[in-house]
């Protein structure tokens, strides 16, 4: 496959990996946050930090736009599609994802008409061919995604589609970042930047990060050599006390960004004045909802929505997992009441989480008697 | 599922404590196998059944069959490269095959939603002679039962098959040795993407069919080579090459190591697989087996299949090793590793 | 977040210059190009997909250039070491990158 083989090639990888090592050293430990769940999958999928050395500690940031929802937005969703006529779709991503009284599957399984689409564009055609239902479209993401979802509903007003709405929780990356920042008891030497976030958004947002809080940002891409190059771009500015943005994954990404994509936004969206992030509380301005133009493929202005707010169950830590601040086994339900097949939380169940990954990952690998370095 | 040599004992304390049943529990992965062992195994297989097989061995006086069943729910009921017929004689036959039995007889029910045209079921019959004809194995009976419309999804058809026991191999994950290394027959995922593919919701197209066919003729052509050597095989259906190992890692309580660079895929299953967001490991095949043989015998079971028609692209894709000990681990050329787990429910699509 | 991949475009649509069939190892499925309609792209041009819509042109030779640069991790360190006999600690800021 073309733009994706190349970036894989097992000799390359091994040349950055050495050059990683040797700007490593052995002195110093480096704690970089890679905020991006695109990121923390790849991480894993990729088996890097088999490659990277012990002083560069990855520490997985709330970039998993599925896993900061709190359940009771789950439950809203949940309730709208209670309703006969109407037909919940959403991403395959949101299926298993636990709400109070169970996840989207568990309600197809009870009766409940739950479709999974692959595009926001998929929902608009399931209103198109069922003109005597309503199709509610769950929408998640954070910037990468939500220029779709607004170019599909400007369709719908266009194509005057009246029977399809959008549920909207697309989140914003930048606002993540900040809380992340003022966490106290966060300690990172710097960031690995959101690849398809940037691709909409620009390099420019970033800025903040390195001239007021001194922190390297590298832009990274999504494949072995991406985020390798990325690590090697972070710890020569760490070796020389630099902090700058810089854009790893020019062939995608422009420092303006996507001019179009975010005119889209601009028509469809606002920025709602706060928003409740799982386990991170109430974060201002983190989050879009539709705004009065669209308002008629609102779902939240078209149904009744309960707007319970359910706090995380008795124990779970999902929050301080997302922030970086635990580890996932460090959360106590862990391995126990919390697994990929019973989540308490979205971190168990997202591909993206860092508690599925780490179940999945780790967690075995670290029971394993024999060094990693006897097996490649 | 079946249990090797079934002792009916008292049924031990259920385990099983969902309190409804959800399509997970028929995905082939791990609330699948949660339900048979929970609630299956203690009140229809005894006390302590053994490791779960595709098939079972019977005795039944003096001369020992190996005996299946599976059902075949698909939707759609015809796709690129085969239908729901040539499914249901292609599954039993290589469950038999996989088991070191060769499938004489199979009998078949089905159960058909009222308002199913003939047309359509002439079809399905139609493809089930051939296939069956094809395969060498012998129909001998069946039944049918017509449910309401809005029912069976048009048709759901189950096969039973009884074999002889193929001389000369004796399949045991208990036998799997340190050193053995993992056989597979050909590229993995055709089936179950161009099922995903032909429901028409994803809005892609590929050239892409499903890999129906009997594998009892390479698993002949493999037993006669390596006999006792073949240690163990299954084939990977639901829940693909991930399940398929993670079951074989539990029952042996050893290591499987997957070199990620061997394992064959075609371009068309990668590419879907990249976009979806799925892993080709946990990707549905039925015309390809998995078989674990002792290291001495491995060069000379790759040339049998390989040589074999319809094995061109066997490869060696893995090996066993002690760690890491009931898992398995997909190893990279650059020394990246991963472990890959059973699936939990059906794969699904992602965009994150 | 966002699981975007590379696909050739195969054809502009005739009824709608905003949508288009790519090919991403021989799967194809048709595109929204609106996204990019400030710079809109041809067919044989490479662009990512996510969710159905293209998000960017990718430039291959930004991907040339990257290629390269990895290719020649190293050498122009040891160069510079050669050349001036600074150590790996005290090589100039900036590099390759």
């Amino acid at each position: 496959m073309r733009f994706v083989d190349e970036f894989r090639e097992p000799e390359l990888i091994s040349k950055t990996a050495e050059e990683i090592r040797r700007l490593a050293g052995t002195e110093r430990h480096y704690c970089i946050m890679e905020v991006c769940g695109g990121h923390t999958h790849a991480i894993y999928r990729f088996g890097l930090k088999d490659i990277l050395p012990e002083n560069i500690e990855l520490i997985h940031g709330p970039g998993c736009p599925v896993c900061v929802l709190p359940m009771g937005r789950i439950d809203d969703g949940l309730a709208i599609a209670q309703q006969p006529e109407v037909i919940f779709a959403a991403f395959g991503d949101m299926m298993r994802v636990p709400g109070t009284q169970g996840s989207p599957l568990e309600h197809k399984a009870r009766g409940m008409d739950v479709r999974i689409v692959y595009s926001p564009s998929d929902a608009l055609r399931l209103a198109r061919v069922n003109p005597g239902k309503q199709v509610m479209f769950f929408a998640i993401g954070f910037e990468t995604t939500a220029p779709s979802t607004a170019l599909t509903m400007m369709r719908a007003k266009a194509e005057g589609i009246r029977n399809f709405s959008v549920f909207c929780n697309h989140v914003m990356v930048i606002p993540a970042i900040r809380a992340i920042l003022e966490s106290p008891d966060m300690r990172l030497d710097a960031f690995i930047g959101p690849g398809h976030v940037s691709t909409v958004i620009g390099c420019r947002p970033y800025e903040w990060i390195a001239q007021n809080e001194h922190k390297p940002i590298v832009v990274s891409g999504f494949e072995p050599l991406d985020l390798l190059q990325s690590i090697v771009m972070l710890l020569r500015q760490l070796r020389n006390g630099e902090a700058k943005v810089e854009n790893q994954y020019k062939r995608v990404v422009a420092w303006e960004g996507n001019p179009a994509a975010l005119r889209a936004m601009a028509e469809v969206f606002q920025v709602r004045p706060y928003f409740e992030w799982r386990g991170m509380g109430s974060i201002p301005q983190s989050a879009l909802c539709v705004n009065d133009k669209y308002g008629e493929w609102d779902a939240e202005q078209r149904f009744a929505v309960p707007g319970i707010r359910v706090t995380d169950p008795k124990g779970a830590q999902c929050g301080e997992v997302l922030k970086g601040a635990l580890k996932p086994h460090q959360c106590k339900l862990f391995g126990r009441e919390c697994t990929p097949e019973r989540p308490v939380g979205a971190l168990m169940v997202s591909s993206e989480g860092s508690c599925a990954a780490y179940h999945n990952y780790e967690h075995r690998k670290a029971a394993m008697v024999t060094s990693l370095s006897a097996i490649a | 599922m079946s249990a090797r040599a079934p002792k009916l004992a008292e049924a031990a304390s259920i385990r099983f404590r969902d309190p409804q049943i959800e399509m997970a529990h028929g995905a082939g992965g791990k609330a699948s196998r949660r339900l048979v062992e929970g609630l299956f195994a203690p009140l229809l297989f005894g006390n302590a059944p053994g490791p779960l097989g595709d098939a079972a061995e019977v005795e039944i006086g003096g001369t020992k069959v190996a005996i299946t069943t599976d059902s075949f729910v698909v939707k759609p009921l015809a796709f690129p490269g085969g239908s729901i017929g040539e499914l249901a004689i292609n599954g039993t036959v290589n469950d038999l095959a996989v088991s070191g039995a060769k499938a004489e007889v199979l009998v078949v029910t089905f159960v058909l939603e009222a308002g199913l045209p003939t047309a359509v079921l002439e079809t399905e019959i139609r493809a089930m002679g051939n296939a069956a004809r094809k395969a060498g194995v012998r129909i001998v009976g069946g039944d049918t039962k017509v449910v309401e419309h809005g029912q069976a999804d048009q048709m759901y058809i189950t096969t039973t098959g009884i074999g002889g026991l193929l001389r000369g191999v004796t399949i045991d994950p208990r036998s799997v040795r340190t050193g053995d290394k993992v056989l597979l027959s050909g590229p993995i995922g055709d089936h179950g993407i161009t099922i995903l593919l032909a429901r028409g919701e994803l809005d892609l197209q590929a050239d892409l069919g499903s890999d129906t066919r009997s594998v009892l003729p390479l698993v002949e052509a493999l037993v006669k080579v390596a006999g006792q050597g073949v240690r163990w095989m299954r084939d990977p259906t639901r829940g693909g090459v991930a399940t398929s190992l993670n079951e074989l890692a539990r029952d042996c309580g050893l290591g499987v190591v997957l070199f990620d660079d061997q394992v064959p895929v075609r371009d068309a299953v990668r590419g879907a697989c990249e976009l979806l967001g799925l892993d080709p490991l946990h990707i549905a095949s039925e015309g390809q087996f998995l078989a674990v043989v002792a290291a001495e015998c491995a060069d000379a079971a790759m040339n049998a299949l390989t040589s074999a028609p319809g094995g061109s692209e066997a490869q060696i894709i893995g090996e066993i090793r002690e760690q890491p000990a009931g898992s398995v681990l997909v190893t990279t050329l650059y020394g990246g590793s991963r472990i890959i787990d059973m699936l939990v429910g059906d794969p699904l699509p992602r965009i994150c | 977040m966002c699981l975007a991949i590379p696909g050739k475009i195969v054809e502009i649509s005739s009824d709608n210059k905003d949508a288009a069939l790519v090919d991403i190892a021989g799967v194809r499925r048709k595109i929204d190009l609106t996204l990019l309609q400030d710079d809109k792209p041809l067919p044989g041009d490479w662009v990512l997909i996510h969710v159905g819509f293209a998000m960017s042109k990718i430039s291959e030779q930004d991907a040339l250039d990257q290629m390269h640069t990895l290719q020649s991790l190293g050498e122009s360190e040891a160069a510079i070491q050669e050349v001036s006999g600074l150590s790996a600690d005290d090589a100039p800021p900036g590099g390759l990158a």
